[in-house]
């Protein structure tokens, strides 16, 4: 296991540091900076900038020179002193903008993802076992459903019906009195009471998923040999199933769990974007938009290191759930 | 302590604890079985799958008795509904099935009362509390019959935890000790292996150890050694007969192989298209046959001529006396020499894999895996070479190796028809190209080999049409010829595989290696899948075809009884190596090599009067090796 996971360590090292050029390269990909950007928006306001100042901005922040010189900047400074260099546009450092919005992106997307596990696992074993049932077509249904609704207008329908009825603000994750207050009771219950709403939207769009597969998955293994084999020794119904498919139809689940990593950090970019969420998605977007490239950078390394880390996480549970893969025979 | 209290809660949970009401609902006067000495009775049993075409009745209204202490044989082709009789005594039909009438009564106990079991509720206490501790049942593939991510001793350990009052150290003792009993070496190690770690005899022991743990009075064995080699067969058959001894059970036996059923039966019931044609002992059967499908059945198995005489069957021991003998496997025994120009003569040929051995943890163990080891064959023109051995021995890799589906490791192949004359073994690709038509592969799997988007037109036509040799009117014409010479209609070129039957397909398999007039056919068990009456056909068609295009067959089977049908001369492999060589004849009626031996006494003689005549002869390879 030891010679297994650092030998995996090993090839996770180099996919890294090209990920990290590749990002970097990609955030440089649009044309100007965000110099320009900026002095654009200045103008539009009717602005302008001293061309002396420009300059001295522009040496400022490396912008003329060339491109592995800035990326070895920045990677060097990321890697040695957890420095991700400055936000252009909040004139911070963009560790302390992401590290800001942490907990809050990890709550929502920790219960999104148990959320939907918890409905989509049982859900789907149900629709295999009971095939061609009314409880059958009615999973399906409501999983296509779900998948079919775009996230933004269920989100946007849902805020409304919590606006309408529970008289709740639209968007955020607080209620404005609660937005700048200490952490209390009163607060967590605030949140929870607009969490809801992203949570209930992004779990649903991501069940019918993992209900087709666990569907399908079931299907395959309900009718194997073994599974007659544990009828005929007299277990009852439920453990057989428990024991035997359900164990290895979840593999799947299991081989891609870590992938689910870099999604909880992500914090479902266009949902919390319409809502307004305090988490690191609307971060996201609104740094690409305005070319905020050591911000951008910075998530977008994060989530391609946390992929890396999670498809490794996944190899070893894979190889911890089923012996096939332990002793190198499927 | 806490632990142990929620593990007896679950047990408690697991337990069939309804049973005992459930099962005195289905009780029956004893007076109802039709014989007092039954074990189990099934009247006018009525089991359908229901599909989208409509209801099928795969046991329809057949009744059968099984008595106590016997062996009984249900024997029958592939969809007799043998499997689904079995499968519907303990309500175990697969998906589907449906149990939609008669009755099943049994009795496990002598003096017991009598359950109706088919009365049952198929998922109910009462029939589990007779699944596993009553009647065990035994599965014809132990890898796929027994779950993979779980260890065999998880697996047979439930039993116990399901119908005793055991605890756990107490079950894995007595799981351990039944694994011994069923001749698993290191039982105590083995128990904590996966199925895919053990061979398929070491499976299925394990599955019979699995099915027996409780103690089940009726033990039911559906095809349990169908896919294991012969000698592992033998073993296997050994093993229950001295288990059903030693435990004093009752079983029932399901085979589509009559040279097993002479073997081990007391009681035959013959089964064809989901009905009973004709049932009794034995000895009436095999020399008494009543009904023309049994005889049908009889007349399609080879008459071996077995030189410990027929006239008067000497005593019949109790177990078949075990003889153990030894031989180098490096040497190979040849018998005379061939006559005949060879069309193929390999030379020194070997081949090699590199396996990727141990766990993925430790991954750097590379192995080099001989599956050929310096054999050297001959085939003459116009002839046939059986070629057997078991699985594993690399017969199929030679095969491939001639076919050039592999690259061999060193050797030569000389090929040489009177035109060309060439060594196929370090041929490049495009050089093989124009004896890739001379040469040509059957296949055994009629079903997969055959892709099921491609009309029998283009299955047949697509060799000729990639090697540019006809295209459209002359070869649709050529390949509607080709389908009459296989015994099919021309009229059947535009269907799809899926519209015809296994031995129809083999045909359409025939077809396809014989459209570019080849010299060579290599069949790769090419009648092992099919039923006996149509593998007797698809044989007859080879055996035609022969003398009709003077074609030379390599043909590669584990089934002697077919080799020694339709081959001229026989190589037997073992393990890599060529052990004998020779003519069929001689081979088959004076084996040399021990493995040979061992081999040929393995096979089951289709004469319940042979039973328990013959040593059974068990091979050692010299260590020397």
């Amino acid at each position: 296991m030891l010679r297994f996971t650092v030998h995996r360590v090993l090839h996770v090292i180099p996919t890294l540091i090209i990920i990290s050029i590749i990002s970097f390269f990609i955030i440089q990909l649009p044309p100007g900076d965000f110099l320009t950007t900026q002095v654009a928006a200045l103008e539009a306001q009717g602005e302008s900038l001293d061309p002396a100042q420009l300059e001295a901005l522009r040496i400022r922040y490396g912008i003329g020179e060339p491109f592995w010189v800035q990326y070895w900047k920045w990677i060097t400074n990321i890697v040695l002193h957890g420095d991700f260099g400055l936000s252009f546009q909040y004139q911070r450092p963009v560790s302390d903008l992401i590290s800001e919005r942490l907990g809050l992106t990890v709550l929502l997307g920790l219960t999104t993802l148990l959320l939907t596990w918890a409905i989509a696992l049982p859900a789907g074993v149900i629709s295999a076992i009971k095939q061609h049932s009314p409880a059958d077509y009615a999973i399906s249904i409501l999983g296509f459903v779900a998948l079919a609704v775009p996230n933004f207008l269920a989100a946007l329908a849902l805020a409304y019906i919590g606006f309408r009825f529970f008289g709740q603000s639209v968007g955020g994750l607080f209620s404005a009195e609660y937005v700048n207050a200490p952490w209390s009771l009163a607060r967590v219950l605030d949140l929870f009471g607009h969490l809801w709403i992203p949570v209930v939207v992004i779990a649903l769009a991501g069940t019918a998923g993992i209900i087709r597969t666990t569907r399908a998955n079931m299907l395959d293994e309900l009718h194997k040999p073994y599974v007659t084999t544990a009828r005929a020794k007299g277990l009852p119904e439920g453990r057989i199933i428990r024991k035997y498919p359900l164990r290895i139809a979840l593999n799947p689940f299991v081989s891609t769990a870590g992938w689910n990593i870099p999604q909880i950090f992500d914090g479902e970019v266009i949902v919390a974007t319409v809502l307004a969420l305090g988490t690191t998605g609307p971060l996201l977007l609104g740094s690409l938009r305005s070319q905020d490239m050591y911000l951008a950078g910075g998530i977008i390394l994060i989530i391609a290191v946390l992929t890396v880390v999670g498809t490794f996480i996944s190899d070893l549970l894979l190889a911890a759930v089923d012996p096939r893969v332990r002793f190198g025979k499927a | 302590m806490s632990l142990s209290f929620l593990r007896s809660r679950r047990r408690r949970r697991m337990a069939p604890v309804k049973a005992p009401r459930q099962l005195a609902a289905v009780t029956v006067e004893p007076s109802e079985m039709s014989e007092p000495g039954a074990i189990l009775d099934i009247q006018n049993l009525r089991t359908t799958f229901r599909t989208d075409e409509g209801e099928v009745n795969a046991v329809d209204d057949i009744s059968m008795t099984v008595r106590r202490g016997r062996t009984t044989c249900i024997v029958g082709e592939s969809g007799s509904g043998k499997s689904a009789t079995a499968r519907s005594i303990i309500q175990v039909v697969d998906n589907p099935g449906l149990v939609e009438g008669g009755r099943i009564l049994f009795r496990a106990d002598p003096d017991g009362p009598v359950y109706d079991v088919a009365a049952l509720s198929e998922t109910g206490d009462g029939i589990r509390s007779i699944r596993g501790s009553q009647i065990g049942l035994i599965f014809q593939e132990p890898m796929s019959s027994l779950s993979p991510v779980h260890t065999i001793g998880n697996q047979i350990a439930e039993v116990l935890e399901l119908h005793t009052e055991l605890d756990e150290r107490q079950i894995r003792e007595r799981v351990i000790a039944e694994l011994e009993a069923v001749g698993i070496p290191q039982p105590a190690e083995r128990i904590d292996s996966y199925t895919f770690q053990l061979s398929g005899g070491m499976r299925q022991r394990a599955m019979i150890a699995m099915a027996l743990i409780a103690r089940p009075s009726l033990l039911i064995a559906d095809e349990p050694t169908t896919a294991l080699d012969v000698t592992t067969q033998a073993q296997i058959l050994d093993l229950l007969a001295e288990l059903k001894r030693e435990l004093s059970m009752t079983m029932i036996f399901i085979t589509h192989d009559l040279g097993v059923v002479a073997e081990i039966a007391d009681d035959v019931v013959v089964m064809r298209h989901g009905k009973v044609v004709e049932t009794g002992p034995v000895e009436q059967i095999f020399h008494d046959p009543q009904h023309p499908y049994t005889q049908e059945l009889l007349a399609s198995l080879p008459q071996r001529d077995v030189p410990t005489g027929r006239v008067a069957p000497p005593e019949p021991q109790s177990t078949p006396e075990r003889v153990e003998v030894s031989g180098a496997v490096e040497e190979a025994v040849r018998h005379e020499e061939t006559a005949g120009e060879p069309l193929l003569r390999i030379e020194g040929l070997r081949m090699e894999f590199d396996s990727v051995a141990g766990t993925m943890f430790s991954r750097r163990e590379k192995k080099r895996i001989v599956a050929v080891n310096d054999v050297s064959l001959e085939i003459a023109a116009g002839s046939t070479l059986g070629l057997v051995g078991e699985s594993g021995c690399g017969k199929t890799t030679l095969g491939r190796c001639v076919m050039r589906a592999y690259q061999p490791t060193a050797g030569r192949i000389h090929y040489d028809d009177g035109d060309h004359a060439v060594d196929l073994a370090t041929l490049s690709t495009s050089e093989l190209r124009p004896y890739r038509r001379l040469v040509r592969m059957v296949f055994q799997d009629p079903y997969g080999s055959l892709n099921p988007r491609m009309t029998v037109r283009e299955v047949i036509g697509e060799p000729l049409r990639v090697a540019g040799i006809a295209q459209g009117s002359e070869l649709d014409d050529r390949v509607e010829s080709m389908l009459e010479r296989v015994g099919l209609r021309r009229a059947m070129a535009s269907r799809y595989p899926h519209a015809f039957s296994g031995g129809e397909r083999q045909r359409i398999g025939i077809a396809r290696a014989l459209i570019t007039d080849p010299k060579l056919v290599v069949a790769d068990e090419a009648v092992s899948a099919l039923d006996v009456s149509v593998r007797t056909q698809i044989l007859e068609l080879l055996s035609d075809l022969q003398e009709e295009l003077g074609l030379t067959y390599l043909f590669i089977s584990h089934d002697l009884s077919v080799v020694e049908r339709i081959c001229d001369r026989v190589a037997v492999m073992y393990y890599g190596n060529l052990v004998e060589e020779g003519p069929a004849a001689s081979v088959f009626t004076d084996p040399q090599h021990g493995y040979t031996q061992a081999l040929l006494s393995a096979v089951p003689i289709p004469d319940p009067r042979l039973r328990g005549t013959r040593p059974r002869i068990v091979y050692r390879p010299d260590e020397a090796a």
